[in-house]
Order: structure tokens, then C-alpha cells, then sequence
């Protein structure tokens, strides 16, 4: 048999409807709550196990783990107590560690964020190579970091690196850069600066575009025609918000710095370089230290839900803004 | 538009500074890129010759890159780049998509309740979470196995999130008339909702590949013998392997592992800057 005629096809639908129309309406909103309940759980369901098994019984069972003295491999564990977090603070490393980490977030935000937004600033002021300029300050955000590094690590060559190469022909001492415990934490920072800097730059390019222009034009009325008035008047106060969740932003992914330091120092020379993340992983995956490991990521974890939930906060107030 | 010159154009001089100091800063952020591919065509006698110029006087471009592929398994490791990455993503679309379009058009008690797990799943940074996922992937006795770096990313939050808050876009009305045309509510999900979707969908495509083919914490646990790493963890291994000393082979690998992802932004810049951005609402 063939397929019917279309106008067949278009009653049957109707009466479908027709049918449909009846029964839904027969059915009592009770039981519609109830079809679309199911539905939607059904839906879901797939999604919510997942949730349930990959991040919150995960992160209920981090604070467990945080309060014994496991060790991976061990057949029996203990409740110690608090006594892990005692141990960490006690520990000159994991001090060492925790100030690294401010150090680097203190170098990498404030950089990232003023260079980020005069280049964002710059591309904007002018109509030409916009899309240029942006794809090239963009290009380290989405590189492969592991081989960036790499790269990065030939550049610091002490011997036949591009950078000790050009200070020498230029007349400046050169240094060793990743094996000297003054210069091994700075150098890791100015890598996360270049890499974040294209991030803040197309947050801060967002941020520019949204600022109505009625708003120059009334500062123009007002006899602000040279450039520096309008950035200051204009400007710079209408990306207050979008600032402050650049800073944000830059600064979380600052704290999760991990590739750079597991190729490039591994933590040293001694502690110079260990960030909290570095430390989370050895500890918890080299030394099998489970216990001391988990309560790492617990402060680990309290740092950035803290920059988070700041950030939802700047976001909800930005929200009320406009 | 304009926000330091408002409505008339920069003046000459002024627009070639502007082009100055972007050229410059553009340059500088090239760099380790340039030395990169320079020392990937460099014979090694050169490389230690110390020198500043791009081009080798020898050639060795060839050697280099035959090696960085025969010595190390590179394309294997890119490889399972890439099959690690389309399992997560496909995976990823397939649970958050439906949960997703719950969460947007459905009512239903515990709507609040699911998202409020979705958020506070997007919160919690993932590198903690690795210490009992690697004990679930022990006990089930996954590591080690491409399900070992696929596993702890099937369901994303940040996707389900980009997800519902694209489908709220979209009309009840479209919902209804495709209940009435028949279609079940699964058939909304993949045959309505997506395809209408499909910017929010690129973008987080986008964003999932590039962070998965970039991720080295996650395979750096999950992982241990050479046929299973992906591209971060396997260029690792090699340059671990050569000790640093053979630098031309390593720069080629290196070179290599970067390329797909920076010809596909050249591609697609546009929405490599959507996907990679819209992150930031994390």
C-alpha cells in the first residue's frame, strides 16, 4: 500500500487533535501534574545520577576523608578528628604553598586585568584590524598550556633561550629563570598572565559594547571632547561592574594554575613554586597521603567558593543595575 | 561604539599608534609560539649554536617531525585526543540536553531542587573532586581505560545551565504545537529544542572540547601506560623521555599538539570567543 494523500494525512492529524483536546481535557489537572512529573523526572533522571555520583557524593566524601588518616592502599583508616587540617597549617610546605599561591594570584590578577583592558581599550578606539588583534591576543586562552609550556621552557633556556640570548646582547645579567627560587614564581606568573590576558581582553571587549553610546554623546554636550575626559567620566565608571568580574574570573583561574608548575618547576626550587593545586595532587596522588590530600582540597575548595559565591554577588548587583 | 573617540574617527597619528602598540604587544604575545615552530625546523647543532634568527640555515624541518611522529606515539595520543573528547561531548549533550529542557519548560515539585543541585555542582571546581573519583574509578575498575578519563565528565552543569537558559528562549507555544503534532516529550528534546538550539550547542561544543583536549590534571591521574594518554599527558611523557636535550623533535610535537585547535579558531574565531567566554558565567 501507499502512503495516503496528503489532505487524509491532515484530517487524521486533526482528528488527533480533536482527540487529544477531549482527553486532555477529561484528565484532571491532578493527574497532568502528574504525566508531566514523570516526564520530566524521566528526563532528568539520566542527569541527576550523574550529579548525585560525580560531584555531591564526591564532595561530601572529600570533607569525610579530610577528618581520617587514610592512606591509599591501606586497608583500615581511623577518624582522626580535625587533626589533618592541624597538620597542614603546621606544616612549613603546605604554609609555603599557601603563600606561593597569594603571591601568583597577586601578581596574575592585577597585571592580567590592566594590561587585558588597555588592549581591549586600544582595539576598540579604532575601526580597523579589530578582529586581528583580538584573534592574536586570544590565541594562548585556548592553547594547549602542557605544550605552551614546553615552548616556554625553551624561550628560558639559561644556555640557548631566546630570553637570556637578547639580555646578554643587550648588557643585562641573564639567570637561570626556573631553577632560582627568586625568580621561579614571577616567571610562572608572567605565564599566566600571557595566557589569561586574552580572556580579560574579550571579557573587557563585551563590557565596551554594552555601553550605550547616548551616554559620550551626552558627555560630548557636556564639553568633554578630549579622549581622556570620556575614559574617565564615561568609560571607565560604566565597566566598574564588568571590572570587578574580571577580576574575579582571572583570579579563580589564577588559583587553579596547575600545568605550568607540574612541567616547568614541579613545586621548587624547594617550595618557590608549589601552589595549592600542585600540593593537592602530590600530595594526594605521589605521596598517597589520602587524608592530608583531601584536607588540602577542602581549603582549596573553601578559596574558590568564596571568590564564587563573591562573583555571584557582583553578578546579582549588576543584574539590579541595569 | 566608540568609547575613546565617540563619533568621529582617530586622528592620524593617533590611529598609528594605536596600531604600534598593538602590533607590539601582539608580537610579544606571539613569541612562544614563533620560537616554537622556529626550533621545530631547527637541525640540533643550530638549536645549541644559540641564535636569534626564525629561519634555519639547515633545513631540518622534516627530520624533526618525522621523529616527534615515530618516536613518541603521537598520533596515538592525539588520537585518543580525539576520541576522548567526542565520547564527552556526546555524552555530555545527550544527559544535560533532556534534563535541561526539564528544567526549562516542564513544572514539576523538585524543579527547584534539581537546579539547585546544578548550581551548586557548577561551583565546585573539579580538581577536587579527583580524589574520590579516582577511588569510584578504582573500585569499578575503570582506570587506566578511556571510560577512566571520559567518566567523571558525563554530565556537565555548566552545560545543562547554557542549556535551560537557551531553551527559555524558545517559545512555550513551539512545546505545545509539537505536543499536538504527537511528538513525545523526548522527541521535543532532540527534534525541537536542539536543532533550535544549535548556537548554544556550538558554543558549548567549543568550550568542552577545548577544555578536554587541553586538560593535563584529570589524565595525569587517571591514566598510566603510553597507549592511553591523551595529547597534554603524552607530550609530557616524551619531553620527560628526552630529558630536554633533543629540543627540535619535542618543538615539533609540540607544534603538533597545538595545531588542531589553533586551525580551528582561525576558522571559527567568532565562536571559539563565544564558547570559550560564555564559560566565564561559571
Amino acid at each position: 500500500m501507499s502512503e495516503p494523500p496528503a489532505p487524509s494525512a491532515v484530517s487524521n492529524k486533526a482528528s488527533r487533535i480533536a482527540g487529544l483536546r477531549t482527553s486532555s481535557a477529561i484528565l484532571s489537572g491532578r493527574t497532568r501534574t502528574l504525566t508531566e512529573a514523570l516526564a520530566a523526572w524521566t528526563l532528568a533522571g539520566p542527569a541527576v545520577f550523574f550529579l548525585l555520583v560525580l560531584f555531591l557524593l564526591p564532595v561530601i566524601s572529600v570533607f569525610v576523608i579530610a577528618l581520617t588518616d587514610w592512606q591509599f592502599g591501606a586497608g583500615t583508616l581511623s577518624f582522626v578528628g580535625l587533626a589533618n587540617f592541624r597538620a597542614i597549617f603546621a606544616d612549613a610546605g603546605f604554609r609555603a604553598s599557601l603563600i606561593d599561591t597569594v603571591l601568583y594570584v597577586l601578581i596574575v590578577v592585577p597585571a592580567t586585568v590592566v594590561l587585558g583592558l588597555l588592549i581591549a581599550l586600544l582595539i576598540e578606539c579604532g575601526k580597523s584590524c579589530r578582529s586581528f588583534y583580538r584573534a592574536i591576543h586570544f590565541l594562548p586562552f585556548m592553547a594547549t598550556l602542557t605544550a605552551m609550556a614546553i615552548a616556554w621552557e625553551a624561550l628560558l633556556h639559561p644556555t640557548i633561550g631566546l630570553v637570556n640570548q637578547i639580555l646578554s646582547a643587550i648588557g643585562l645579567p641573564t639567570a637561570n629563570w626556573l631553577r632560582d627560587e627568586y625568580t621561579a614564581l614571577p616567571v610562572l606568573a608572567v605565564i599566566g598572565v600571557w595566557q589569561n590576558l586574552g580572556y580579560a581582553m574579550v571579557l573587557f571587549l563585551a563590557g565596551l559594547k554594552s555601553i550605550p553610546q547616548d551616554l559620550y554623546d551626552a558627555a560630548n554636550v557636556d564639553g568633554a571632547d578630549f579622549w581622556f575626559d570620556r575614559l574617565r567620566i564615561v568609560t571607565l565608571p560604566m565597566l566598574g561592574p564588568v571590572s570587578m568580574f574580571v577580576v574575579i574570573v582571572v583570579a579563580l583561574r589564577a588559583f587553579q594554575a596547575f600545568d605550568t608548575i607540574q612541567i616547568l618547576t614541579r613545586g621548587g626550587p624547594g617550595h618557590a613554586s608549589e601552589v595549592l593545586l600542585y600540593t593537592l595532587y602530590r600530595e594526594s596522588f605521589e605521596y598517597l597521603r589520602a587524608g592530608y590530600g583531601a584536607a588540602v582540597a577542602v581549603v582549596f575548595l573553601a578559596i574558590v567558593m568564596t571568590l564564587t559565591l563573591v562573583q555571584v554577588r557582583v553578578m546579582d548587583n549588576k543584574v539590579h543595575y541595569q | 561604539m566608540n568609547p575613546t573617540s565617540s563619533s568621529n574617527c582617530l586622528s592620524p597619528a593617533a590611529a598609528i599608534l594605536r596600531h604600534a602598540v598593538l602590533l607590539v604587544t601582539g608580537a610579544l604575545t606571539l613569541v612562544p609560539f614563533v620560537w616554537m615552530l622556529s626550533l621545530s625546523i631547527k637541525a640540533p647543532g643550530e638549536i645549541f649554536r644559540a641564535s636569534f634568527s626564525f629561519w634555519p640555515a639547515q633545513f631540518y624541518g622534516v627530520e624533526n617531525y618525522t621523529k616527534a611522529l615515530t618516536k613518541a606515539p603521537l598520533l596515538r595520543y592525539m588520537g585518543n585526543g580525539l576520541i576522548v573528547c567526542a565520547l564527552v561531548l556526546a555524552l555530555q549533550i545527550i544527559v544535560c540536553a533532556p534534563c535541561a529542557y526539564a528544567l526549562a519548560k516542564l513544572r514539576f515539585h523538585g524543579r527547584d531542587l534539581l537546579f539547585g543541585m546544578v548550581l551548586i555542582s557548577l561551583l565546585l571546581p573539579y580538581q577536587v573532586l579527583s580524589l574520590p573519583l579516582f577511588i569510584l574509578g578504582y573500585q569499578i575498575g575503570i582506570l587506566d581505560t578511556y571510560a577512566a578519563l571520559v567518566f567523571p565528565y558525563v554530565v556537565s552543569p555548566f552545560g545543562i545551565f547554557l542549556f535551560r537558559q537557551f531553551f527559555k528562549t524558545i517559545p512555550d507555544d513551539v512545546v505545545h504545537a509539537a505536543r499536538l503534532d504527537g511528538l513525545s516529550e523526548l522527541a521535543i528534546v532532540w527534534r525541537i529544542m536542539v536543532p533550535m538550539a544549535l548556537p548554544a550547542i556550538i558554543a558549548f561544543s567549543i568550550f568542552s572540547v577545548v577544555s578536554h583536549w587541553n586538560d593535563l590534571f584529570w589524565p595525569l591521574i587517571a591514566v598510566r601506560s603510553e597507549n592511553m594518554m591523551p595529547p597534554p599527558l603524552g607530550i609530557m611523557a616524551f619531553r620527560n623521555e628526552e630529558a630536554g636535550n633533543d629540543y627540535g623533535p619535542l618543538m615539533a610535537a609540540a607544534t603538533l599538539v597545538v595545531l588542531p585547535l589553533i586551525i580551528a579558531f582561525i576558522v571559527a574565531q567568532k565562536w571559539f570567543v563565544e564558547g570559550l567566554t560564555g564559560g566565564a558565567v561559571k
